[in-house]
């Protein structure tokens, strides 16, 4: 494997951690109105994602930076070719980040509700337009000859990228439901509500993944390029959303969120493989001859060699201290107590 | 003629920078001043309280600032691709490794022990507990470090070659050991930690004129005092040598900062006051103090430098057609106040240790110099509004600096899609730095007796009263 190859993966593999990670305490941050009847809920909530969900944007920030740093060309011709989609999903990300912190500083009914619709849209926007811009990876982008993408913010919503959109809005709220089944107290009338919620969302989930799949079979093309091997991939998205029914229904609650998991890394993997298939990081609708190639986006041969020993370095690091905070907070929350427990009532 | 997208695009960039500074510039240097407050508590177990107390309530002011700093960073790693994709694709074998250093080095660090300092209260070892709030510090400055170097290379490219339209690495060393890049590097540095110092400094005088809480605060007081003395003198002389250094490598740069259209005569004056003609190309009226130009580009009391005009002549026969001179005015004020906002802060800092040393406990209660520190407070986020303003309007036509002009590093956006993102930032930001400023005055004021009703584990704890800190009286 040549370093071009790896980084695409470990750009791949960020990707799908964000989608991962962010997923849920995007997905709880969606679901929160639909399962909080009061103040204590609310904040039961909030706790379930509050010591996670800041080192979970980072990943975002993570992808943006190693895209930069290694394959510049595909970073430059895509934040610029969705420019009004990356400013949505900032000024959305920049609400939800404070609102966390913000709504518990004033004491007053009105601001804590102002903050908790900008959790709601600060999640739900970006959920919607993060599964937008992964479907026009695969459609592709009016790129020109130099490198420039062409049409405005109208050409962004074809059929295809809205579906991949709610697909991934609706995925992350199943997700978002299934890691609650694991972080609240199982006496909870909370718990009985988010296992309703997770049922509920999740036949919408399915349905709106298998919509996508098929109109990438039909009308993209999405898995013409797949040889027998990749095929593995899709099917076994599938399998997984299957047996998170069998996960629910059967009350087996970390069988269901390790399903919802691997349903969104084999879905992120997918779109890659429809990527690296055709060796093309960013198609073009214009002419296939305009497309990126894998080549020639990446960096130099000695930055990428840079970077493996970055990665190599800090990528262990940073994911063995992030299972470890999540070891740290293991302990399922209770509405009574205000979000954690000991010492903040 | 209106702006168009390249000056929507730098308009954007300057601001958002400016705003993510305002939040950032606090965080990095709270967090360090925190560390120390937290062992303090961990060294001193007789007074594990009072320390705790200080680190609880400055705390709940470093998270309330922390989380704005953290999404306002994304836009800044988002927007070189959004706004500057020729310039990214350009630099990008350079540019971003630093840019990935950063996120990988020092935002997980950061954003993960931040929450296992704040919420782990109950559920850490004390020891591991000062261990996070230092990797958060630690965090920060590393994070300070690779994006300043990133921003060092542009003002003084190292480490490099242009094959074609792309620049590429020769040495990564190089573009380490960027001595340009470590001088910002320090004076960046600096700058925090007077930020966060003369922050610590003004609210413990609030409190001290109101004789609340003293033995909180009079201890915070010096805390802050030490740290103010060492940022101040950190600025003052890591930016006095990065203007030095500014004279042979951006000296377009440094003959805006002086407002010297032509090549001054040796004894160089230094020019204190000057109304700037900038169609006319010249000073239409000019306050100098004799010597003192020669004597702080060169340490000594001769030596001349380059003019405006002379600069523009050799640009052209180097780099072809083009205008070459920076905004003058905008550096030459922006340099100006923000060098007389460091002396102030020098007097500050340096007058309170002068009073700690002659008073001892009686600083406690010199109420003028407790009302002085109120007025300081603000201060260093004016000089480094002006500093940024000064270096980055002093780099102009270019991008990175002699190879990149402005112009061809920006995105070819829709003038409607840059002008609505703008706004939009804009508005956001406003309101994000009025709320950020608000609820730290509001928390800031009401001090440790402070008990907001509404209260959950991502709000700070209620009560100040040594939280959490019960395990440092006791432990063996």
């Amino acid at each position: 494997m040549d370093l071009v190859t790896l980084w695409f993966w470990l750009i791949a593999l960020t990707f799908t951690l964000y989608f991962f990670l962010e997923g849920f305490d995007f997905g709880v941050d969606i679901l929160r109105p639909f399962l909080a009847r009061n103040e204590a809920e609310e904040r039961a909530l909030v706790g379930t994602i509050g010591p996670f969900w800041d080192g979970n944007e980072v990943w975002a920030i993570a992808a943006a930076g190693v895209m930069f740093s290694t394959f510049p060309v595909w970073y430059g011709t895509l934040f610029s070719g969705l420019y009004p989609v990356f400013v949505i999903i900032l000024l959305s990300l920049l609400m939800r980040g404070v609102s966390f912190e913000y709504r518990n500083q004033v004491e007053s009914q009105r601001w804590r509700s102002f903050w908790d619709w900008m959790s709601f849209l600060g999640s739900l926007i970006p959920s919607f337009f993060w599964g937008l811009t992964m479907a026009k990876l695969i459609e592709g982008l009016p790129i020109n000859a130099d490198e420039r993408v062409l049409g405005g913010f109208a050409e962004v919503f074809t059929p295809f990228s809205v579906v991949g959109g709610l697909a991934t809005t609706l995925l992350f709220m199943l997700h978002g439901a299934n890691f609650l089944l694991l972080r609240l107290h199982k006496d909870t009338e909370l718990y009985n509500r988010a296992r309703a919620a997770a049922l509920f969302w999740g036949a919408l989930a399915t349905v709106a993944i298998l919509a996508f799949v098929v109109m990438g079979y039909v009308t993209e093309g999405l898995f013409n390029s797949f040889g027998v091997l990749p095929w593995l991939f899709p099917v076994a998205a599938a399998l997984t959303l299957g047996s998170i029914w069998y996960g629910l229904t059967r009350r087996r609650d970390v069988l269901a969120f390790l399903m919802s998991s691997l349903t969104i890394v084999f879905s992120t993997v997918t779109i890659f493989i429809a990527l690296y298939t055709r060796q093309v990081v960013l198609p073009s609708t214009l002419n296939p001859e305009y497309s990126l190639s894998l080549r020639e986006s990446a960096s130099q041969p000695y930055t990428l060699v840079l970077m493996t020993w970055v990665g190599a370095i800090f990528l262990p690091l940073i994911i063995g201290y992030q299972v470890w905070n999540y070891y740290i907070f293991r302990e399922r929350v209770r509405p009574e107590e205000g979000g954690l427990n000991k010492g903040y009532d | 003629m209106g702006p168009d997208v390249l000056d929507l695009s730098r308009f954007q960039f300057a601001s958002t920078s400016i705003f993510h500074f305002f939040f950032v510039s606090l965080t990095v240097g709270l967090a360090f001043l925190i560390a120390v407050m937290e062992t303090m508590a961990f060294v001193h177990r007789d007074r594990a309280q009072i320390y705790g107390n200080m680190t609880n309530f400055f705390g709940h002011l470093f998270l309330i600032n922390f989380a704005v700093g953290v999404v306002t960073g994304i836009v800044q790693e988002f927007q070189f691709g959004m706004n500057w994709s020729q310039y990214s694709k350009f630099v990008g074998n350079i540019f971003g490794v630093p840019l990935a250093l950063e996120v990988l080095m020092a935002f997980f660090l950061e954003s993960t022990f931040i929450a296992l300092w704040w919420f782990g209260k109950d559920r850490l070892r004390p020891a591991l507990r000062l261990a996070s709030i230092w990797l958060v510090a630690i965090g920060t400055q590393i994070s300070a470090f690779w994006i300043v170097l990133a921003n060092g290379w542009m003002h003084h490219p190292v480490g490099y070659e242009v094959v074609g339209d792309q620049a590429f690495l020769t040495s990564f060393s190089q573009v380490v050991f960027n001595y340009k890049a470590w001088l910002y590097f320090l004076h960046v540095q600096g700058s925090a930690w007077s930020v966060a110092a003369f922050f610590v400094l003004g609210i413990s005088a609030y409190h001290l004129l109101r004789k609340q809480d003293v033995e909180v605060f009079s201890r915070s007081l010096r805390i802050g005092l030490v740290f103010a003395v060492i940022g101040s003198v950190f600025s003052a002389t890591s930016g006095h040598r990065a203007a030095q250094v500014a004279r042979y490598d951006q000296p377009m740069k440094f003959a805006a900062m002086e407002a010297q259209w032509e090549t001054s005569k040796s004894p160089a004056p230094w020019s204190a006051v000057a109304i700037i003609n900038e169609k006319e190309q010249r000073n239409t009226f000019n306050v100098e103090i004799p010597y003192l130009g020669s004597l702080l580009a060169y340490n000594r009391l001769t030596g001349n430098y380059e003019g405006l005009i002379p600069l523009q002549e050799r640009y052209e026969r180097e780099l072809g057609p083009g205008n070459y001179i920076p905004p003058v005015a905008w550096v030459y004020w922006n340099f100006r106040i923000m060098v007389g906002i460091g002396m102030l802060m020098l007097l500050a800092a340096f007058g309170g240790a002068f009073l700690w040393w002659r008073r001892r406990g009686r600083l406690n209660d010199t109420r003028w110099y407790l009302r002085a520190l109120l007025f300081t407070l603000p201060l260093p986020w004016i000089a480094n509004f002006c500093g940024w303003i000064t270096t980055e309007m002093g780099r102009q036509p270019f991008m990175v600096y002699g190879l990149l002009t402005t112009v061809e590093g920006v995105s070819a956006n829709s003038y409607g899609e840059v002008l609505v993102g703008l706004i939009g930032l804009w508005i956001v930001y406003l309101a994000l730095i009025g709320l950020d400023i608000y609820l730290l005055t509001v928390t800031a004021r009401a001090g440790i007796h402070h008990k907001p009703e509404a209260q959950m584990l991502a709000a700070p704890a209620p009560n100040y009263a040594g939280e959490g800190f019960q395990g440092y009286e006791r432990r063996n």
